[in-house]
């Protein structure tokens, strides 16, 4: 199973801060993870925002990687500084 | 060295135990940021921030890191809190320690412009009329460009 976590606004969106989730064969990487998301849950463009970076065990990664069904994936936004 | 404080944060408590650790150094520079209760969006009622449990305190280290390999610091300090705040309540925290005051009014600045822009922090106003997340303002990016000489600006901004 994998961990998504979702940060700053996403989550006014997403309705949590995390979720474990078991990924179908098909999602593969982080761009099919982002696909599967946004289709099947109605989000579109949330994750796929150009401004959203995504972060795969606390590794921020600028382009699309592989991804297993154990890892921990993040979604970040624009951070709002302190 | 915990950076993310959960609870209330006293900058004089901070200052005290600070001021143990800086040896024969000169100068202390201190910052304290509040929360303000004016905001673009109507008055503040309370503040939420968010912080990510591994990339915020990583990030923190590495704009220390940078700041005592550019000036001569005897030592610093960066404290900042996360979850629920008031108005007025203090959000951050951050001392530098130097032989001349130069060097820590310099690294005091930088610190507090990482703190602004880059840190990974999330925060939420939380307002009378609704809540909203927040984002640094093109003013807290050109300070922060000071630092690097360049005029780089944020594309998420919009």
């Amino acid at each position: 199973m994998a961990k998504l976590c979702y940060f700053g606004r996403l989550t006014d969106v997403t309705g949590t801060a995390e979720e474990v989730v078991g990924l179908p064969p098909h999602v593969s990487d982080t761009g099919s993870l982002v696909s599967w998301l946004e289709t099947g849950r109605g989000w579109t463009g949330l994750l796929s925002d150009r401004c959203v970076r995504i972060v795969v065990n606390n590794e921020i990664q600028d382009h699309d990687i592989d991804i297993r069904d154990t890892d921990e994936i993040g979604f970040l936004p624009p951070v709002g500084g302190g | 060295m915990t950076f993310l404080i959960a609870g209330p944060l006293d900058p004089a408590a901070e200052l005290a135990s600070f001021e143990d650790r800086i040896g024969d150094a000169g100068a202390i520079v201190t910052f304290t940021g509040r929360v303000r209760a004016a905001s673009g969006s109507g008055n503040v009622t309370s503040l939420f921030l968010q912080s990510h449990p591994i990339l915020t305190a990583q990030g923190i280290q590495n704009a220390i890191d940078t700041a005592h390999a550019r000036w001569p610091l005897a030592a610093s300090l960066v404290r900042h809190r996360i979850g629920e705040l008031g108005v007025h309540d203090p959000i951050a925290f951050v001392a530098t320690a130097a032989r001349h005051r130069r060097a820590a009014f310099l690294a005091a600045d930088f610190l507090m412009d990482y703190l602004k822009t880059e840190a990974v922090f999330w925060k939420k106003e939380v307002t009378a009329t609704g809540t909203a997340w927040v984002e640094p303002k093109d003013t807290d990016y050109a300070d922060k460009a000071r630092w690097n000489n360049n005029t780089e600006t944020n594309e998420c901004t919009e």
